[in-house]
């Protein structure tokens, strides 16, 4: 039993449990706080919520059940894949029931001639390409946490990864889902062609954070594996002319797989971790990836290191091995743990921006750095805008997470200046619901107020995540008006000590 | 080129006023396409708002207002060297960017490089509650927010007026080589997808007249290399380039000998099914597009049959053009789909004033 629950909650909990226990294993259908402990949160550990209860159906019929029961009572539904996501959008209510899809774990077919596959959404991203590797195809959105989260997770959050640029978004590798509503009706929605006809209701359902439906099946596209892959690694000493470089490459007509940039700060601590053996006193370093066949990749990968060269690199590397490419990416897909390393804690920040103004972003990013005195490591989809600055801090401390916060939420605003916008492919969940209000105004979030109401008309589905209340809007509003003010005045009296 | 959205705004709250329904025409370029309404629904005028608000060729990304035509957007990005990879059909360069997404148009290249419902990155759009509003962006990943844009994508005009749309466009390819063979339907479906499970430059492959059309496109060594070597196993003959151009463009434009008719007395079907699944009706006039996955089928034939056919091959139907179109022109979804679907629209356009029975007579 969870012992902070109240009584309504308790007699909900109860009488939940007894009705899920009708059709689903009693050891599935957790209500005890102890073993509730493992869903406490997402991979945003500070955002933690102990669920009223916990069920783990197998079957979509049992999905549709626990729906109509919840929906008969008013109990909210968090839906929960691996758990990986990095916005607090699976953070449990603590009047609610959390929905766990780890069972759901199949890939129930594969098509080789259509290049599809149909499977569960608890599967594992990297396990799909990993099911068809003999077939020579894969999977193609690959976000750096794809070890461990789940195709149905990707969905919600129509997660990126490093090769988006040429290779796109979960929402262009995915031609059909099933859902479950919210009143515990079945949809198929999409089919196994390209297209959908009428009104297409799929991209909808990608990005919509649990907030829509239940995704309980997935049709995803396979692609051919490239004949060749190759890495062009390359150093520079400026943010400025490896943003240059970058834009070099898109003039010349190039779409790489993938084109990340790490600043120095993530340069170390990534080479200190995989060694990698990256140019280890570089001020900006560019991982530039060339795929294709054979032929294509010669041509281009030299042609790229040529340019890099020209764009004033100080150092140029180009992957002579298949191990030696996976090193190289070894350094970029870890730098997440390896900042984790050199700090007590890191919070990690997902805004989008043009590419033109990276320079512009970094220099705002490094005075805010000052300004919090908290340290930054940037790493950068260069490719498609997208970057994760992680700031480092001690949550020991007290008041530095909320210090922490703070700058993030202030660096998302920067991107949003920038014409950016607040999430690349993280998502919103609960930790930037504040900042919604920075991206979008009243009418715009009154409209997929109303979205959400078409799909979810009582409002149980993830309550709180995703998109704020009007009313939550003009609080947030008010508190960055007086945060603005405040900080106006401090930089007159600055003026004024000068 | 000028900004007409005030006078836009300014219609759209008379007619949500008065509860008068409103027909949105560009330049009317669908008007052939689709389910044909017969009320005499107040014209809004659109192609006047026209202009490209915004280009940077390096971010890959361009703003046109809604007006704005497939001629002007495909004239300054030849300036750069860099195409509409969705390449809609153009409509002799007369289709606006607001209605080639509204219809959900993409070109050959859509299994590989994506449709314009997949390159759409943000969209204004004046809503029922006579709102302006922005959604999406101008960066290639934003999940902030319901995906709007993409809901846009062959709605029709349901949810309301778009007044300015942001894509993603891309380099033009280096090289460009069509082939072609003979072959059955059966064999050309096998054919194209062998072909697309390699990681060839292919950009497009169709089946027509009993020949397999195939493009390849990239740089240059990748496309080269490709054509000798699928031209030594399946016996492909290289196109010459002015009659390859000239044969994609006319399946493109629906203006090829197989699309006689069906924007008059002949109707013109479309299917989106498994690129792979045999092909069945096969006595009937049938063209292939994207390895399979699209198929057009000409001649009299009833949608609740049509659909059992297209389901059966992993997909849908729908009436596109030709003859009579005043009925529902897709299979009418489950009873949940549809009280959805309901609710959707009635999101935006609670009065239901745009574009009322454009997408199903219900709606």
């Amino acid at each position: 039993m969870n012992t902070t629950l109240n009584e309504q909650t308790i007699a909900n909990q109860e009488k939940l449990a007894a009705e899920f226990r009708q059709f689903i294993d009693s050891e599935y259908v957790i209500t005890d706080a102890e073993t509730q402990r493992v869903y406490e949160c997402d991979g945003l550990s500070a955002y933690c919520e102990l669920p009223m209860l916990t069920v783990l159906p197998e079957t979509v019929e049992q999905v549709q059940k626990i729906m109509r029961i919840c929906h008969k009572y008013g109990v909210p539904v968090v839906a929960r894949g691996a758990g990986t996501g990095l916005s607090a959008g699976a953070t449990p209510h603590d009047c609610g029931v959390l929905l766990s899809l780890a069972k759901f774990n199949e890939i129930l077919q594969v098509d080789p001639q259509a290049r599809l596959a149909r499977l569960q959404p608890g599967v594992r991203n990297l396990a799909v390409s990993e099911a068809v590797a003999d077939l020579d195809l894969y999977y193609a959105p690959d976000p750096s946490s794809q070890i461990a989260c789940s195709v149905g997770g990707n969905v919600a959050e129509n997660a990126g990864g490093v090769h988006c640029l040429k290779y796109g978004l979960t929402v262009h590798n995915i031609v059909r889902v099933q859902v479950v509503t919210v009143e515990g009706e079945l949809l198929e929605i999409g089919n196994e062609g390209l297209d959908g006809y009428g009104m297409d209701l799929l991209a909808l359902m990608h990005g919509s954070e649990g907030l829509l439906g239940i995704v309980t099946e997935i049709t995803v596209r396979l692609l051919p594996k490239p004949e060749k892959a190759q890495v062009v690694l390359a150093g520079f000493d400026s943010i400025t002319n490896a943003g240059d470089a970058v834009a070099k490459v898109i003039e010349e007509g190039i779409i790489p797989g993938g084109l990340e940039m790490m600043d120095s700060f993530a340069i170390v601590a990534a080479d200190d971790f995989a060694k990698a053996g990256y140019p280890r006193d570089a001020t900006a370093l560019l991982l530039c990836e060339l795929d294709g066949t054979f032929e294509e990749v010669e041509q281009y990968v030299d042609q790229v290191a040529e340019l890099f060269k020209e764009m004033g690199a100080t150092s140029v590397k180009i992957s002579q091995s298949e191990e030696e490419r996976m090193l190289f990416w070894k350094g970029r897909k870890s730098a997440f743990p390896a900042v984790g390393r050199i700090s007590p804690d890191y919070y990690c920040m997902d805004g989008t921006i043009p590419r033109g103004q990276l320079s512009n972003v970094l220099t705002e990013i490094n005075r805010l750095s000052d300004e919090y005195g908290l340290r930054v490591a940037n790493v950068f989809h260069a490719g498609d805008g997208n970057l994760h600055p992680l700031i480092l801090f001690d949550s020991s401390v007290p008041g530095e997470f909320e210090k922490t916060e703070e700058f993030g939420g202030r660096i998302l605003e920067a991107c949003v200046l920038a014409g950016g916008c607040i999430t690349g492919e993280h998502g919103v969940g609960l930790e930037k619901i504040r900042q919604m209000v920075v991206q979008f105004t009243d009418e715009e979030i009154q409209q997929f107020n109303a979205i959400k109401q078409a799909f979810d008309p009582v409002g149980t589905l993830n309550p709180g995540k995703g998109i704020p209340t009007l009313k939550r809007c003009q609080e947030y509003r008010a508190i960055r008006s007086k945060n603005e003010i405040d900080a106006e005045n401090e930089a007159d009296s600055c003026h004024t000590c000068h | 080129m000028s900004d007409i959205s005030q006078l836009l705004f300014e219609q759209i709250k008379t007619a949500k006023a008065e509860k008068t329904p409103i027909t949105i025409v560009g330049n009317g370029t669908k008007s052939a396409l689709g389910r044909k309404v017969e009320a005499n629904n107040e014209p809004l005028a659109v192609a006047g708002h026209s202009g490209i608000v915004d280009y940077k060729p390096v971010e890959l990304i361009m703003t046109a207002r809604a007006g704005t035509t497939l001629a002007e957007i495909d004239s300054e990005l030849a300036k750069n060297n860099q195409v509409l990879a969705c390449d809609p059909r153009r409509f002799g360069g007369k289709a606006t960017i607001a209605g080639s997404l509204a219809s959900n148009q993409s070109g050959h290249a859509r299994p590989w490089l994506g449709s314009i419902r997949d390159h759409v990155l943000g969209i204004r759009l004046i809503n029922g509650h006579g709102q302006h509003l922005r959604f999406g962006g101008q960066v290639m990943k934003n999940v902030a927010g319901y995906d709007v844009s993409r809901l846009q994508a062959g709605a029709m005009g349901s949810f309301g007026v778009i007044t300015e749309v942001s894509f993603k466009v891309l380099p033009k390819s280096e090289t460009s080589i069509s082939l072609s063979v003979a072959a059955e339907a059966g064999d050309a479906v096998s054919l194209m997808n062998d072909l697309a499970g390699t990681a060839k430059p292919i950009t497009a492959a169709s089946w027509i007249d009993n020949r397999v059309y195939v493009r390849l496109e990239g740089a240059n060594a990748a496309a080269t290399a490709a054509v000798s070597q699928w031209q030594s196993q399946h016996g492909f003959a290289v196109l010459p380039e002015d009659d390859a151009t000239t044969f994609w463009e006319s399946i493109r434009e629906h203006q090829h000998v197989f699309f006689a008719g069906t924007e008059d007395d002949k109707k013109l079907w479309k299917f989106s099914v498994n690129a792979a699944a045999k092909p069945n009706l096969t006595d009937a006039d049938w063209a292939f597009s994207w390895c399979g996955s699209q198929r057009w089928l000409v001649g009299e034939f009833d949608l609740s049959e049509l659909t059992e056919n297209a389901k059966a091959m992993g997909g849908e139907v729908q009436h596109y053009s030709g003859g009579n179109r005043q009925l529902d022109v897709f299979d009418p979804s489950n009873a949940a789909l549809k009280q959805l679907m309901i609710n959707v629209k009635k999101s935006f356009d609670p009065d239901n004033i745009f574009n009322p029975g454009r997408l199903y007579s219900w709606l």
